[in-house]
């Protein structure tokens, strides 16, 4: 059964790690949902948090394959972790949109972070599934432009 | 320590790791590194090639047959990126292989310079890992870290991108011991093995087949008291040709798309297919849905991403695979399948399977190799190109030494046996070393017929000339209808007059009853010198059996119809 997979995966912090990596998933064609990466408590090492389709064969092979390269010091698929993503979004259609974007902001706990004449810019950081249905109840008001970091994720102790 | 260059440094980390022999081609961003060479010249020895693919399938063909790290050196732009087919190849048959390119100096990377190209970017998915030094003062370290890498575990190409400043900036050195290689990867426990060892006692039906995995005397002797513990019928794939000796009589012949219909029935019926230092390549597995379909798998392999990928199996014990044989030879006592072996050696006799030429006392392919058999002792380094000839070699030699062969196994590279006999004969002195090449592979890779004559390497240039890409051919007639399109050669190229005009004796046979007299004569020149032979057959001589890609690899086509 195809499923989403969240990867964690430590590399070298160097020139080209990403390439590597991502050059793995696409010539093997394993469908990359997120990915998302940035320096670790130590200096060297890069925490990779990949969000991966497959079933239960393709993600064998993905972690087998991650673990050939050079760069890569550890994959774990996560079973039990805490997700989080970060989403920063422009919203509404004119004045009169700002005051319900702003109660499903509070209800949401986000943060505004802009205020513009027709739109507010939104900030929220949370479970992805917390981010999509956001997304979802904003979406009668406008949704202009968003970014949205991806999963971040660490397994619990 | 010394403050050294870094083309220096580069000599000296090829001397510490025991290179003497190094193949390549100069250009303006190894400059220093030959002008280093120079004074190196009597520590490392370097065979300048005619194009720098040559090299590379050379460092690849020196590997194959000594089991040490090849080396080859290439400029900057163009020489790396003609690189890029033998690292490839060399890659796709886990061979160990280390390529120093230049590049552009480091100021001048990234800004298009000329012949600056990006090789750690285009290599990246054919090696098993790459660099671009960028600090001198790395450079020693990274060149040990790529002979670690290209070395332990499946073994593989890595290549050292050097700019060109990098070569000239002095830094200390000092030597270091030598970082010994290991498996790479968390090793098989106990009751792993223990369990492997239950599933063969149990077995009724053990089929044992081999692969590329199996290295040296320590390898085979292994493997040949393994499969007589066991008591198994043995195969191998195309790359493990002579990892068991195939004059023994448990040998079945090669599985796979060209294999023996005898191992074909083999799989069909056995209960326990033990797959040792091989991965399930599609060209041996057909249709994977219909593979060993009453067997449970046991594979022993050193790279754990290969458990599972194609096959799906009931065991696996990863590890280096004579470690892991020797290992289950001394738990398992010894077996004994007499019904099962019976069964084997009728399907041998039922299925003999040999196409005669479509004309009388013409040459056929089967006798030539069987004769090249006969007058080398089955001693012979054979390397190969790709089609036809290529698997006539395979099947018709037999090989009694793992890497005996020397083909292209994984990629199919057409233009690599030339170079690769280079490298072996380079490795092998004493050793007879034939490239067995179809005329059409012949014709992409010729230039290196020089690097021969020119530095007197004594190769026996064997071209089995049918005047078609006889493989494709064979396909065009059995899947396109005999819409023979783009295929058939008929090239005027004069093969005795070629031979001489690079300076190489050649030889004619052009039939049957002058096979042996004039093959005799042509090893005798080549104990002293390179010799090119062209030895005519009809164009439709098929390879057989046959199974269709995808297919199932226990129904081979036994016969073609030729009717035009
Ligand atoms: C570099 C390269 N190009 C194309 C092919 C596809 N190919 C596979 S076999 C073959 C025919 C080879 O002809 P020849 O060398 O004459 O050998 P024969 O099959 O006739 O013995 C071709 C074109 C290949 N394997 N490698
Ligand atoms: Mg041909």
């Amino acid at each position: 059964m195809t499923e989403r997979n969240v990867i964690s995966v430590c590399v070298n912090n160097g020139i080209g790690v990403l390439g590597r990596v991502t050059g793995l998933f696409s010539r093997r064609g394993y469908n990359i949902i997120s990915l998302n990466v940035a320096e670790t408590e130590n200096l060297g090492i890069s925490r990779m948090t990949i969000v991966a389709e497959g079933d239960e064969g393709v993600m064998e092979q993905l972690v087998k394959q991650l673990r050939k390269l050079y760069d890569v010091s550890e994959v774990k698929v996560l079973r039990d972790a805490v997700c989080r993503e970060h989403i920063i979004m422009k919203v509404g259609n004119g004045p009169a949109s700002r005051q319900p974007v702003i109660e499903i902001a509070n209800l949401f706990r986000a943060k505004v972070v802009n205020v513009a004449e027709s739109r507010l810019m939104l900030e929220l950081t949370g479970e992805p599934e917390k981010i999509d249905s956001f997304i979802g109840l904003l979406q009668p008001y406008g949704v202009k432009e968003l970014v949205r970091t991806g999963i971040s994720a660490l397994e619990r102790d | 320590m010394r403050n050294l260059t870094g083309a220096d440094i580069i000599c000296e980390c090829l001397i510490e790791q025991g290179v003497d022999t190094v193949f390549g081609y100069p250009g303006g961003a190894v400059l220093n590194i030959y002008d280093s060479l120079y004074n190196y010249s009597d520590k490392i020895h370097h065979v300048l090639t005619a194009h720098e693919q040559g090299a590379s399938h050379a460092a690849d063909g020196y590997a194959r047959s000594t089991g040490k790290t090849g080396v080859v050196i290439a400029t900057s732009g163009p020489g790396a990126t003609n690189l890029v087919t033998g690292i490839a190849t060399a890659y796709m048959d886990s061979v160990p292989m280390v390529a120093i390119t230049g590049n552009v100096a480091c100021s001048l990377l990234g800004l298009d310079s000329f012949q600056e190209v990006d090789i750690t970017g285009i290599t990246m998915p054919i090696t098993k890992h790459n660099f671009i030094v960028k600090d001198v003062n790395k450079l020693a370290d990274t060149l040990r870290e790529a002979f670690y890498i290209a070395g332990s575990g499946r073994k593989g190409p890595v290549l050292v991108d050097v700019p060109k400043d990098i070569t000239a900036q002095k830094a200390e050195f000092v030597n270091k011991p030598l970082k010994p290689y290991t498996v790479n990867v968390t090793m098989h426990q106990d009751d792993c093995i223990a369990k492997a060892a239950e599933l063969i006692k149990s077995a009724e039906r053990p089929f044992l087949y081999t692969g590329g995995g199996i290295y040296g005397d320590d390898g085979a002797k292994t493997l040949k008291a393994f499969a007589e513990l066991i008591d198994a019928p043995v195969s191998s794939s195309l790359m493990g040709q002579g990892s068991f000796d195939e004059t023994d009589s448990r040998y079945m012949g090669m599985l796979g798309m060209h294999g023996t219909k005898t191992a074909a029935e083999a799989i069909k019926n056995c209960d326990l297919f033990i797959a040792v230092g091989t991965r399930f390549s599609d060209r041996v597995i057909g249709n994977p849905k219909t593979f060993a379909p009453d067997a449970k798998v046991l594979h022993i392999d050193i790279d754990p991403a290969e458990i599972n990928k194609n096959i799906k199996v009931y065991h696996q014990v990863i590890g280096d695979s004579t470690d892991v044989m020797k290992k289950l030879i001394k738990i398992i006592p010894q077996q004994s399948h007499t019904d099962w072996i019976g069964r084997i050696k009728a399907w041998e006799k039922q299925y003999e399977c040999r196409q005669k030429g479509t004309e009388e006392l013409t040459l056929t392919p089967q006798h030539l190799i069987e004769t090249l058999d006969k007058l080398t002792n089955g001693e012979a380094l054979i390397a190969t190109e790709v089609g036809q000839s290529q698997m006539w070699a395979a099947q018709y030699y037999a090989y009694k030494h793992p890497h005996q062969l020397i083909t292209s196994g994984g990629l199919g590279t057409m233009g690599y046996g030339l170079g690769a006999a280079i490298g072996a004969k380079c490795g092998n002195p004493d050793k007879t070393v034939v490239n067995v090449a179809g005329d059409g592979s012949f014709h992409m890779n010729l230039n290196e017929l020089v690097t021969l004559s020119k530095h007197n390497i004594p190769v026996v240039e064997l071209v089995i000339n049918n005047n078609v890409l006889g493989m494709v051919r064979q396909w065009q007639r059995l899947f396109y209808g005999k819409r023979f399109s783009q295929t058939t050669l008929d090239r005027p190229t004069d093969y005795m007059k070629l031979g001489e005009a690079f300076g190489i004796k050649s030889f004619v046979i052009d039939s049957e009853d002058k096979c042996e007299e004039i093959l005799r004569e042509a090893l005798e020149v080549s104990k002293t010198a390179p010799v090119l032979i062209e030895a005519r057959i009809d164009k439709d001589i098929n390879v057989l059996p046959m199974v269709p890609a995808g297919k199932s690899i226990t129904e081979p086509i036994l016969e073609i119809e030729i009717d035009d």
